[in-house]
């Protein structure tokens, strides 16, 4: 039984929006939300893994940073709004090169880095004022020829478990179940979970009861903001920066993702 | 935070990214471990290729090491036994490094990020977004 996602109020200031169902509730969730991102996304892999050995990028909303160890001939710096998340990181690997840094806001300098990924994160911006200001920084911040990969929810999952579709609000508030209240401090993430063959999307799934959690803990849900792009939307925020030329694009798993080249 | 990601960060300010001031950061009050990492002499040789060598110098001194040579060492060969003795000391500095805390000063708007348990924080407050 899951819980439905439900919709967002209208109006709200973007920055709030984001702080509220976006960065705090991906610091309360950090450790329970890691736990199930270590399965890395085929399309995100094979990019990764066809860049040019020693080549440099960054990992725009690297989350637990599942990617950035991925192509060890690589250097990528991570970053994420949430140092819930970051820390999750660090703690799985402390060879990852990971810091705290909004997205709008980058440390790096203009024009130096080789390629970027932003996978699952520009969803969440709160307009689509932000959403093309997210991508347009984020390219400003690679090379000429550059190439980057952007992942974001697609609304069209009519075969998935949520069943969104063509028609639906796009912007919506997505449930997360926590099994108990979460202390302060993020639990150390486990390294590995068993191998599983499918990517599976736990974030509503009835949390499994652990036995050494006291029963009386009630399930909490939390939850986030989405902006679900439909066919085409993603390509055409990209190509509204003005900076980049589509290299493919696809549909992969509810997800729309596009490599983009920067001019 | 690797010694080699303070080539690759600045200050996030965008009225900084046009200043020469703003990159490297100054790094102050840092403590520093070492960590043994995997040597790889060809991620060694390729990455200095692209270092901007003065910052390399201008972190080394801020975290006290002067000993650096003044000139980017260039067409290091793996084979070769002097050669060698360079890739090590570059894999030591660049990637065993580990600044784990300290404090990172822009050098145009003096705005102080700093580092905790090895984490970068480059979160701007408000009035600097």
């Amino acid at each position: 039984m899951s819980v439905p996602s439900v919709s967002i109020e209208k109006g709200l200031d973007p920055e709030s929006q984001e702080q509220d169902y976006v960065h705090t509730i991906y610091n309360e969730i950090a450790s329970h939300f890691s736990q199930t991102r270590y399965k890395p996304w085929p399309i995100v892999e094979k990019f990764l893994k066809s860049r040019l050995d020693y080549s440099v990028g960054i990992d725009v909303g690297c989350g637990n940073g599942k990617y950035l160890g991925i192509n060890e001939k690589l250097f990528i710096i991570g970053t994420d709004r949430s140092d819930g998340l970051i820390e999750c990181a660090q703690g799985i690997s402390s060879n990852y090169n990971v810091g705290v840094a909004d997205g709008l806001n980058l440390p790096h300098p203009d024009n130096s880095l080789d390629f970027a990924i932003s996978i699952a994160v520009i969803h969440h911006f709160a307009t689509e004022e932000r959403r093309i200001e997210a991508i347009a920084h984020i390219l400003s911040k690679i090379k000429s020829g550059g190439e980057f990969l952007i992942y974001c929810w697609a609304l069209e999952q009519e075969n998935s478990r949520r069943g969104y579709k063509e028609g639906d609000d796009q912007d919506i508030l997505i449930p997360w179940v926590l099994a108990k209240k979460q202390e302060k401090k993020p639990k150390q993430p486990r390294r590995r979970k068993q191998p599983s063959n499918e990517v599976v999307e736990k974030d509503d799934l009835k949390p499994e009861l652990n036995v050494n959690e006291t029963p009386e803990n009630e399930p909490e849900t939390k939850y986030r903001y989405y902006h679900l792009y439909k066919k085409g939307e993603l390509v055409d925020n990209a190509l509204r920066t003005k900076q980049c030329t589509i290299v493919e694009e696809g549909y992969e798993k509810d997800n729309w993702w596009v490599i983009v080249k920067k001019i | 935070m690797k010694f080699l990601t303070t080539n690759f960060v600045k200050c996030a300010v965008k009225g900084c990214q046009s200043s020469q001031e703003s990159f490297p950061l100054k790094y102050e009050e840092c403590q520093l471990v070492q960590e043994e990492q995997e040597y790889n002499p060809e991620f060694i040789t390729h990455m200095l290729e692209r270092l901007d060598w003065n910052a390399i110098l201008k972190v080394a001194h801020d975290l006290g090491n002067d000993r650096l040579p003044p000139n980017k060492p260039e067409n290091l060969d793996p084979i070769m036994e002097d050669d060698q003795a360079v890739l090590r000391d570059l894999h030591t500095l660049l990637l065993e490094t580990q600044i784990v805390e300290g404090k990172m000063v822009c050098g145009n708007c003096e705005h102080i990020y700093y580092i905790k348990n090895s984490i970068p924080n480059f979160l701007l407050p408000p009035h600097l977004c």
